[in-house]
């Protein structure tokens, strides 16, 4: 056997290897100790069952928020520098100042562009009405940064959230320019990842009303709002709240369970800033005794008595949590309100026995179609068949172990396309045999027309697995999910099916030719 | 590849071969001469596919395109679908459509469709509720819940028709630059072809069309120019071996030359495709019909469709050689 034909046999027996070590930990389990490669191939959660969620951020809303936002610190600033405005107005997103005196326009001018770096002149045609009036919009580079901001900042939101919501393995991640998937594997109810998800923590902190000018729940006193407390075992109560906020949740730095007691249950336990503390101090210090209303998005969520001040900007708060409820109450705590509301687009949960149908469905496809198909092979080719149909399993092998190496996840779709790449890459392999037969045909010597075979054909194969290579790339862009898994099975597929079906085969060829003349070939 | 010169002297005596084969060599079927017929009978097939689009109004878009939500049940018993509209008749559920899967009467889609009764769970939590007061709990497995927006739909509309549209154009495109312009258009229009033609078996077979059934087309497109290459390669020799040749008669040498291959091949695919449409579930129902469909069709327009408007270019661009 000449030299490079060698190599190449070790190249693939080496792949071979490479590929069985890479999927024995999918197949064997629990996997042997003294594997090097522990991870098994990702199945998707069409397959293990579980619950995809497809977020919508609404960056406009949080772009909207933020013109309005610096239209109330423009109005403060013309104020603060004596500069009389008559109004201050938004359209859209372009701030109107019509000014009292058209000679102090110079002076907002520079105003607006020492402090508001964010905005610039409107074009005239979004209106300037004269003299004495101005025309603010935000930039666009500011639209653009908010914009990958907001998206970033929810991703990390969630991403804390749901890592903090205990599941194997949940992905997360940005889809598109305002999207966020969701993928909680094996979770079949996701009421309470749903919620945790969607909160949009305000936390206030607000004493309870006392006193006569309390009043009642049907007639609250002047300055004191009616809240609703959470519901515990199905009794609704209603709290009688100052309206004034002492503090809001942005004072919190930090928030954890910790044990409390038992005829309370867990407890959460938060951490304030200096500023908070120093606030915290003064109200707990001026009101020993008093409830503390902990206002959770607008529902009481603890009432607890004041007992002694609080200067150490360390508190807690107890109401008969249990630990997923004073979890999540942490976590809403710690991670803050998010950017931009969001809205939920998509839900599909997958229930595990499907997911198991699946795997036997596609497993049973897969079985049936490539014997069919390497059955026929054999048929019909007879000896280079069989080449062929070693070359198609190896394929398969390669093909599944390139999902296991690179961490790409099996869909239904995925197996699917694995089927399919089956019926299809034979067409390398059917290709080169009729040309070799139609040169045999010709009168040539086996070896002669196995070699011009491969070359004729070799140009087809190229062109015809190109295209279809680029239009798995076309899908990949369009599709999510489960449509990806199949654009990616198609595309790797026809570069393991070139390396096996086209080079794979012509090494066992060379291996035949140069071990002996051969003077008749199995076709 | 292999690019070393023939090594192997021409053999003295020529040794007759004899191969097991499904279109003997030799083959003369006048394909070319066939083509204004089946010219008419594709088009003719795909007006009276798109004609089952209109009457329809519309395709069996799934949850994906229209939006709603749909739950996949299956019944311990075989349970009459009657019983089941039963049991979702109910005021805050309207138009619900049950479909049975075809599992012996145990498994049942049912769908709410339309973008306001997707992306929330309460239609999904009405159809649990609709099933548990009949049914009691236990008797049926919950095996999917999916709910759908109006904005996906949206952009998923959006979305394939443009992936679909790409990938026929870059497909022509390549083809067009590999050979010659007009052998682009040939393919080009084999796969609008292919395409239209899956879409009206999608609907005369009223099967859904959802997320997965828009790859099953882009496939097909794949699919189908790979045979188209096959032919088109074929004829680009055929060109430059036999100059005295009339081009209508290369084509259709090479027709026949590929057949075999063609037969071959599109036979294993189809085989495989075959297998999933049969065995692989509900799941994947309309994914493999549209696959089934659109490689049988794309087999057949390779030959029927691509090659003569490659041909019918050849006449009205005039004598090339």
């Amino acid at each position: 056997m000449s030299r490079t034909v060698l190599y190449r046999v070790a190249l693939f027996v080496g792949l071979a290897v490479v590929a069985v070590v890479l999927l024995l930990p999918t197949f064997v389990r629990p996997a042997p100790s003294w594997l090097p490669w522990r991870q098994p191939v990702r199945l998707g959660l069409d397959l293990q069952g579980g619950t995809h969620l497809l977020y919508g951020v609404d960056i406009d809303q949080a772009i909207d928020r933020s013109v309005d936002r610096s239209m109330q610190d423009l109005e403060r600033e013309l104020r603060d520098a004596q500069i009389g405005a008559s109004s201050v107005e938004m359209t859209g997103r372009i701030i109107h100042i019509r000014l009292a005196n058209k000679d102090r326009r110079r002076d907002v001018e520079s105003l607006v562009k020492d402090r508001f770096p964010g905005l610039v002149r409107a074009t005239p045609s979004e209106g300037e009405g004269g003299d004495d009036d101005l025309a603010f919009t935000i930039e666009p580079r500011e639209v653009q940064r908010l914009r990958e901001n907001v998206r970033e900042q929810a991703l990390k939101i969630i991403r804390n959230r749901i890592d903090q919501f205990g599941v194997a393995e949940p992905t997360v991640q940005a889809q598109g320019n305002d999207e966020i998937v969701v993928q909680l594997p094996g979770i079949q109810d996701p009421q309470r990842a749903k919620e945790l998800i969607g909160r949009t923590a305000l936390l206030e902190f607000k004493l309870l009303a006392q006193g006569p000018q309390a009043g009642t729940v049907d007639k609250p006193g002047p300055g004191v709002q009616v809240l609703p407390g959470k519901s515990e075992t199905g009794r609704r109560q209603s709290y009688l709240v100052e309206r004034r906020t002492l503090m809001t949740g942005d004072v919190l730095t930090d928030a954890r369970v910790s044990p409390g007691s038992a005829t309370e249950g867990m407890a959460v336990e938060f951490v304030l800033d200096a500023r908070g503390a120093k606030q915290f101090g003064q109200v707990t210090t001026t009101s020993v005794g008093r409830n503390l209303a902990i206002v959770l998005d607008g529902v009481v969520e603890s009432a607890p008595v004041i007992r002694e001040p609080i200067t150490g900007g360390r508190g807690q708060i107890t109401g008969r949590f249990d630990f997923a409820e004073a979890q999540d109450l942490a976590n809403v705590l710690r991670n803050g309100a998010l950017p931009a509301p969001l809205k939920l687009m998509e839900e599909r949960t997958v229930g595990p026995s499907l997911g198991q149908d699946s795997i036997r469905n596609g497993i049973l496809s897969f079985v049936v179609g490539s014997a069919s198909v390497i059955l026929f092979m054999v048929l019909y080719y007879r000896g280079g068949g069989l080449i062929a149909d070693g070359a198609l399993l190896m394929n398969v092998l390669l093909l599944v172990a390139t999902f296991a190496a690179f961490g790409f996840t099996l869909s239904l779709p995925g197996i699917a396309g694995i089927v399919l790449t089956i019926g299809m890459a034979v067409d390398a392999n059917v290709l080169i045999l009729e040309r070799i037969r139609e040169e045999l045909r010709l009168g040539k010597t086996p070896r002669a027309a196995i070699e011009a075979g491969y070359e004729r054909a070799w140009y087809a194969i190229r062109d015809s697995n190109l295209t279809t290579f680029l239009s798995g790339l076309i899908l990949f862009q369009f599709g999510t999910g489960p449509v990806r898994g199949f654009a990616i099975t198609l595309c790797v597929g026809i570069l393991t099916s070139l390396a096996t079906g086209v080079f794979g085969t012509r090494v066992v060829y060379d291996m035949l030719t140069t071990r002996r003349r051969l003077t008749t070939v199995s076709l | 590849m292999a690019t070393r010169p023939s090594q192997g002297a021409p053999a003295k005596e020529p040794v007759a071969h004899r191969f097991f084969e499904l279109i003997p060599s030799g083959t003369q079927i006048d394909f070319v001469g066939l083509r204004f017929k089946m010219l008419v009978l594709s088009w003719a097939l795909i007006l009276i596919g798109l004609a089952s689009v209109w009457m329809k109004g519309g395709l069996n878009y799934g949850i994906d395109f229209a939006g709603g939500t749909m739950v996949h049940v299956k019944f311990s018993q075989p349970t009459p679908i009657s019983d089941i509209r039963g049991a979702l008749s109910r005021p805050d559920l309207k138009e619900v459509v049950v479909q049975d899967v075809g599992k012996g009467g145990q498994e049942f889609q049912i769908r709410v469709l339309g973008a306001e009764h997707g992306g929330e769970t309460a239609i999904a939590d009405a159809i649990k509720t609709g099933l548990r007061e009949r049914f009691g709990e236990g008797t049926y497995d919950v095996l999917r819940v999916e709910t759908v927006g109006p904005k996906v739909g949206k952009d998923l509309w959006r979305n394939a028709a443009l992936a679909v549209l790409a990938s026929t154009l870059v497909m022509g495109a390549y083809i067009a630059f590999r050979f010659e312009f007009r052998f682009g258009v040939g393919a080009a229009i084999a796969l609008i072809h292919d395409v239209l033609m899956t879409i009206g078996a999608l609907s005369i077979a009223n099967m859904e069309f959802d997320l997965t059934t828009v790859a099953a087309l882009l496939t097909v497109v794949g699919y189908s120019v790979h045979d188209t290459v096959i032919v088109s390669d074929r004829i680009r020799e055929n060109m430059k071996k036999m100059r005295r040749e009339s081009f209508a008669n290369i084509v259709n040498l090479s027709i026949n030359e590929t057949l075999s291959r063609t037969i071959i091949t599109s036979g294993t695919a189809i085989l495989v495709t075959a297998a999933l449409f049969v065995l692989g579930g509900s799941v994947i129902h309309s994914f493999a019909f549209a696959l089934l469909v659109g490689f049988i069709v794309g087999t057949y327009s390779s030959i029927y469709i691509a090659s003569p408007i490659v041909l019918y270019l050849e006449g009205s661009s005039g004598k090339r050689r």
